[in-house]
């Protein structure tokens, strides 16, 4: 499912202020069918609320967002959502979790129980189907997360900086999982981090963002010859972290 | 931080404004989520071993072959759940103490009124309050007291359960029926419940109507402020990330706020429990003709005082079970909710 934002403008009335609260401003960007796009940008540069727009969760206040063509009018099953705080019902397991989107689609029992099985399992989680997400570490939270966005199998999976509450190693871990899903589903995805390596290990493209209000920068194509072996340590690597974070660095003066 | 989901338009959640309905005074036992931890954990001591053995199994063992086509993944293993031994030893160290309090009391009460510390007359030895009581259970009075007792206190309590809860969820869930309820709920609240007895005697007479009423009512308050409390304490980024699968209003209440609410809830059909047996001796005080209350009082009247503590000791008994099972029962409901 093809992505466009036609010059989308969000604001927040501000209390006791005549005067909104700008949180995105003019931003336009195309996100193509299949594609992984990776958004960074510093903390409060309005990601989130680029992520509520897509969602259908909030409308923006001018411009406008399509879906293969179509505005977007509300949130629906054709978009799934991973958040940073993982958002499972605590009074369900976590096959149950995963379970809920498909009970929202009206699938039957059966089929959903397997189905939620099989988006365990792919996840990693066998075995851990009956367990309530307090007796899950953050890391298996998340998978569990993801495993209930998937499930309902939405064209579209828009990720709020779902790995950064998590340590190095799980971190890492998750985002090979991440791509390697990606790539036997070919699903679109739009994936928000701040962090810069992350950003360029996952995203096919890198969309940089300014703070306040907030904007498109620039959007960084990224590839590699091969993914073999340790790609975080080689040159190419790093001369496109280079490139974002002096991107990054220079929203933090302002521009006359 | 979360901010409201413009998705569930026009349901007042975090919107309800406190002044509208304050729910937060400690005597009906509203709990917010931490407070409600802390008395989990108060009187559970084996959930906390439970849940100890599950951090173990927190940490991904670090990947093998990099590279994002790598088939292999590495799970983590199905846990094991904890030692049942250890678990029961605690459980049988925390009975002695509580028996042997118990015991201390029994003795204190049996041996000052022989010593005629106390005026035996007042109060008599426990031995001889426990040999009225096996003479009141033996020619069956006690049990037509203790029936007619029951029968009023859950008739009581299941009406107001039956009235308060939905009331409750509709306050919780709609700000205008809150905002139009408010004030009456608010002036009622502070008023006692045994105030208002006879007011309730001179409107429905002396009859089993204005016992089960004044039990309904004393029983409804706990139970009608946890309910709201409880709806309007579910986490907001629940009910948007239930809102972004699409859930209709319906749906989301049923999905979503009931689940979410039922540990509160049931908080307050605890307490609930309690009152229904406190409010009760001072019902069936006033023109009752059977019951724990009425032998307690008629006991003392006629100076058969071994029957009157027979009859205290009754109803805590009574009372003491019922919340014993209702704890259970609340646990049940919110094993979720430890963290
Ligand atoms: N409902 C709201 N009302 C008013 N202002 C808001 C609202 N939601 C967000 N904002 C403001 O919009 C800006 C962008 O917020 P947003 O949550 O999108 O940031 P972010 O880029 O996701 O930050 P982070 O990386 O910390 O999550 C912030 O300045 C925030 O204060
Ligand atoms: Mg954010």
């Amino acid at each position: 499912m093809k992505i466009e934002l036609l010059d989308v403008t969000k604001e927040f009335p501000v209390r006791d202020s005549g005067t909104p609260f700008t949180a995105l401003s003019g931003v336009s960007l195309s996100v193509a069918s299949g594609e992984f796009l990776t958004l960074v940008g510093p903390s409060g540069c309005g990601k989130s609320t680029l992520l509520d727009l897509l969602t259908g969760l909030a409308t923006p206040t001018r411009g406008e967002i399509r879906l293969d063509g179509v505005p977007v009018t509300g949130p629906g099953l054709d978009r799934g959502i991973v958040f940073q705080q993982y958002a499972l019902f605590p009074w369900r397991t976590a096959l149950a979790n995963v379970e809920f989107g498909l009970e929202a689609k009206a699938v039957p029992r059966r089929e959903r129980r397997e189905l939620a099985g099989h988006y365990l399992d792919l996840v990693g989680l066998t075995g851990f189907a009956e367990r309530y997400p307090h007796e899950l570490s953050g890391g298996m939270r998340q998978r569990v997360a993801i495993a209930r966005s998937l499930a309902y199998d939405p064209a579209v999976l828009l990720m709020d900086e779902p790995f950064a509450a998590l340590d190095a190693q799980t971190r890492e871990s998750l985002q090979e999982e991440l791509l390697r899903i990606w790539q036997a589903t070919g699903k679109t995805v739009v994936f928000i981090t701040h962090g810069i390596d992350e950003a360029v290990y996952l995203g096919q493209r890198v969309a940089v963002m300014t703070p306040a209000p907030g904007r498109i920068r620039e959007v960084v194509e990224v590839s590699f010859d091969s993914r073999e072996g340790d790609l975080r340590g080689t040159a190419r690597f790093g001369e496109y972290r280079h490139a974002i974070w002096s991107l990054l660095r220079e929203e933090a003066v302002p521009v006359a | 931080m979360p901010r409201p989901s413009q998705g569930a338009g026009g349901l007042a959640l975090s919107a309800l404004d406190d002044s509208v309905l304050d729910y937060s005074v400690p005597d009906y036992g509203v709990q917010d989520d931490s407070a409600q931890d802390d008395s989990a954990q108060g009187d559970s001591g084996q959930d906390d071993s439970a849940q100890g053995d599950s951090g173990q199994d927190d940490d991904d063992p670090p990947r093998g072959a990099p590279g994002p086509a790598a088939p292999s993944v590495t799970r983590p293993r199905p846990p094991e759940r904890p030692g049942r031994g250890r678990r029961a030893l605690l459980a049988g160290r925390r009975a002695v103490r509580a028996v042997a309090a118990l015991l201390l009391l029994a003795a204190v009460w049996e041996i000052l009124p022989r010593l005629e510390v106390v005026d035996p007359t007042f109060l008599p030895p426990l031995s001889e309050v426990l040999l009225a009581w096996a003479e009141l259970l033996r020619s069956g009075e006690l049990a037509d007291h203790a029936g007619a007792s029951l029968a009023r206190s859950l008739a009581g309590f299941g009406l107001a359960i039956a009235l308060a809860v939905p009331l409750g969820l509709l306050i919780g869930w709609y700000r205008p029926v809150a905002q139009f309820l408010g004030p009456v709920l608010e002036l009622f609240r502070n008023t006692a419940a045994l105030a208002l007895l006879p007011v309730f005697v001179l409107i429905l007479g002396l009859g089993e109507t204005s016992k089960v009423s004044i039990i309904l009512y004393a029983c409804a308050w706990p139970i009608l402020l946890n309910t709201v409390a409880g709806v309007k304490g579910v986490d907001p980024l629940l009910i948007k990330s239930a809102t972004s699968m699409g859930l209709k209003p319906y749906r989301l209440f049923q999905k979503v706020i009931l689940p979410a609410a039922v540990p509160t809830i049931f908080t307050g059909v605890r307490l609930a429990g309690a009152y229904s047996i406190l409010v009760l001796v001072a019902a069936e005080m006033v023109g009752a003709k059977a019951g724990l209350g009425y032998l307690i009082n008629y006991a003392q009247f006629n100076f058969r005082v071994p029957d009157m503590y027979a009859g205290i000791i009754t109803i805590s008994a009574l009372g003491l079970l019922f919340n014993l099972l209702l704890v259970r029962l609340e646990r049940r409901f919110s094993t979720w909710r430890t963290t």
